[in-house]
């Protein structure tokens, strides 16, 4: 027995024989959340089509807890592994519970009816992501976010060891985005559901997953936690990002900085910063900013976004080199902005600068 | 919860128990009407006589047992064929306006059997109930491989049926060549049975049709669960475990032995494949196989036997050809179901 509950080795993946991933080494445990990473049409749905058996390898095999899944039936593996698909549901004139139904297909008879424990597990699927109320609605009928519920709720029905996911948040709005991968998160943590799946939100990849790979065209670029994979750097060659940057600790993205010489200093603080940050940079207008601690909330924009940022260690004192650097970029601008920070024993050099700003008769408060 | 579940359960029970049996009503009573009219009046007591007794006058018995009954049991089981045919091919294809006669199967096995019944006559002089079905078959086979072929290469739905449609129109351009230069012996049924009828079978074809395509029917009937997951998608059916190649190839051998058969003994009958299931699904309000098989079944038979009752009686003594009736009703229902479609799109 392998450490390992899913696992690929040496696993080429393509579409007629022609390989378009090649060397995929994926190792996860039980109940862990594995998340594919990757730019639009990096191959993510072709390697999640192959794990589930709806495309064929080129070469190398999969293993679910040891057993080759190549040399499965469907039906074996249909009792191991379930899957919410982004193609859409066919069937005509389908109620949600008919569709959930399905679901309990590997375990049915031959005329596939089913039995009273069957219902119920229909409706405790149903309950598990909240779509009991929809149970008689037309499938057809309801929108995007029940819909992946209600498929979701197919998948858990199905009493899968593994659930494999391809993009389940696309077309959902925020609020149904959490709600998903909320679900996913307490199956795997509470019932020990191994989840594969892609995404593009990579600032939910990297809450929600355990593992994160890393789909670059023909290669697997990173296979690790989300701590080994959200780097600047890599997730910025992963994706190719060249205009604006991602912030890797909250997650969220910013446009590119304005170019061009500043001809404004914007001194902030605590926050009061990042909406001025912010519209400098809709309207194209380059700044400086400072004197910034580093763990201010504000210095995680204004790196990003101000053409220089003078920042001090935190809880320091602020030195001279800080204070004679922000100094020399007021001069050059035409205007200084304060958008109001408090001030205390360390940072009381900022009142100075404030000052100095003011005998320039360049001062704007806000 | 479970107590709303279990109303709505119950309704939709009573649903399908009402649906089957106005079915089964509607099929003995066109049955017993269909049996007690004709150009010759026998009352119901009489035929009653004849088929449990056996006992009337000899011209009666003739009329009743070699005329009416191979006639009726023709229209209602191959005409279930036709439904049943009709279903398989809207789920193969997921497309609720395929059908045998659209995509040109029947066309196929009309051309086929035409040529087998012209060089079977022309030189050994017979034609056996099952050359026909096998002409009929191997047809509706090649005809469904040309479809297959452009619905490979053309995805688009509506290709399908433009597909479709030519195969029917070179099926029966080469049909109507070969009738033109069959002998003149031939002709008369040949031409008749190519527009499509139930007329002239006789006990043996009766006999051999119908085992075929009630076997056929329970063959699908067990099939009834990939059916339902196949209607899903392929993806999520196989996701469920169904080894999608080897249904796919069932589910066209399947389809194609019942248009063959159909066809091999009636000719090529219009609409019944798309209007039957599709009025079927509007009374169950489900499209579940293991009920919408049987209804399909029950429906088309009576839908036939409807259609040929007017085929004959409409301007008896001149017979209308089924094709001719079948269109007639089937068509407003292929139509407003696309219009109903459409509008449910946008």
């Amino acid at each position: 027995m392998s450490e390992y509950y899913f696992r690929t080795s040496d696993l080429s993946v393509g579409y007629n024989g022609k390989t378009l991933i090649h060397d995929i080494e994926i190792n996860i445990r039980a109940g862990e959340i594995l998340t594919l990473i990757g730019p639009n049409g990096s191959g993510k749905s072709t390697i999640l089509k192959s794990i589930t058996k709806h495309l064929s390898v080129i070469r190398g095999d999969s293993f679910i807890a040891d057993a080759s899944v190549n040399s499965m039936s469907f039906k074996e593996l249909s009792q191991k592994l379930a899957v919410v698909l982004t193609e859409r549901i066919k069937g005509e004139l389908l109620t949600c519970y008919d569709v959930v139904a399905t679901g309990r297909y590997p375990y049915t008879n031959t005329l596939g009816l089913l039995g009273p424990e069957d219902r119920e597990k229909v409706y405790a699927a149903m309950r598990r992501v909240h779509a009991d109320e929809l149970a008689e609605k037309d499938f057809t009928a309801i929108s995007d976010g029940q819909r992946q519920r209600v498929l979701l709720a197919r998948a858990i029905c199905q009493e899968p060891e593994i659930i494999v996911l391809d993009e389940p948040t696309s077309f959902l709005d925020i609020r149904h985005k959490l709600e998903l991968l909320s679900i996913l998160r307490s199956m795997a943590k509470e019932k020990g559901i191994t989840v594969i799946m892609s995404l593009h939100e990579i600032d939910l990849a990297q809450k929600i997953s355990d593992k994160i790979m890393c789909v670059h065209g023909d290669i697997i670029s990173h296979f690790g936690t989300p701590d080994e994979i959200f780097h600047e750097d890599i997730i910025n060659e992963l994706y190719g990002i060249t205009a604006g940057t991602f912030n890797i600790a909250f997650g969220s993205v910013e446009l590119p900085r304005p170019e061009g010489e500043p001809e404004i200093f914007v001194i902030s603080g605590c926050g009061s910063g990042i909406n001025t940050f912010r519209r400098l940079q809709k309207e194209n207008r380059p700044f400086y900013a400072g004197i910034l601690y580093e763990n201010d909330i504000d210095c995680q924009v204004a790196r990003t976004l101000a053409a220089e940022t003078v920042t001090e260690a935190p809880f320091m004192p602020i030195s001279d080199a800080a204070y004679d650097r922000a100094l020399e970029l007021m001069k050059k601008c035409k205007s200084v902005i304060c958008t109001g920070v408090p001030l205390g024993e360390s940072n009381r050099r900022i009142r100075d600068l404030i000052e100095a700003a003011d005998s320039l008769g360049i001062l704007q408060r806000e | 919860m479970n107590e709303l579940a279990t109303n709505h359960t119950g309704a939709r029970r009573a649903r399908y128990l009402a649906v089957f049996i106005c079915l089964i009503a509607a099929f003995a009573v066109l049955t017993v009407w269909n049996i007690n009219s004709g150009s010759v009046n026998i009352s119901v007591s009489k035929i009653a006589r004849i088929i449990f007794l056996r006992q009337g006058n000899d011209t009666e018995i003739d009329i009743i047992w070699t005329l009416r009954m191979p006639r009726i049991i023709t229209s209602a089981v191959l005409g279930g064929g036709l439904a049943l045919a009709g279903f398989l091919m809207q789920t193969f294809f997921g497309n609720p306006i395929a059908g045998p006669f659209v995509l040109g199967i029947s066309s196929g096995s009309k051309l086929f059997v035409a040529l087998t019944m012209i060089l079977a006559l022309r030189f050994v002089s017979y034609v056996s109930s099952w050359m026909m079905i096998l002409a009929a078959f191997v047809g509706a086979l090649i005809a469904m491989g040309f479809v297959l072929l452009a619905a490979k290469s053309i995805k688009q739905m509506s290709m399908l049926l433009v597909a479709g449609i030519m195969i029917n129109y070179i099926c029966s351009a080469i049909t109507e060549f070969m009738i033109t230069f069959a002998q003149d012996s031939d002709i008369v049924n040949l031409h008749n049975w190519s527009l499509g009828s139930f007329s002239g079978i006789k006990w043996s074809g009766v006999r051999v049709s119908s085992a075929i395509i009630i076997i056929s029917l329970i063959v699908v009937f067990l099939m009834a669960k990939p059916i339902g997951a196949y209607q899903m998608g392929e993806s999520y059916a196989q996701s469920m475990g169904v080894n999608v190649k080897r249904f796919r190839v069932v589910l066209i051998f399947m389809s194609s032995l019942i248009a063959g058969c159909v066809t091999a003994y009636a000719g090529p009958i219009s609409f019944v494949g798309i209007a039957v299931p599709h009025l079927i699904k509007m009374l169950l309000k489900t499209a579940k196989p293991i009920l919408v098989i049987p209804a399909c079944f029950l429906g088309g038979g009576v839908f036939c036997m409807f259609c040929d009752y007017i085929a004959r009686t409409a301007f008896a003594p001149v017979e209308l050809s089924i094709s001719t009736v079948t269109a007639l009703f089937g068509a407003p229902v292929v139509i407003i179901m696309l219009i109903r479609r459409h509008s449910a799109k946008a």
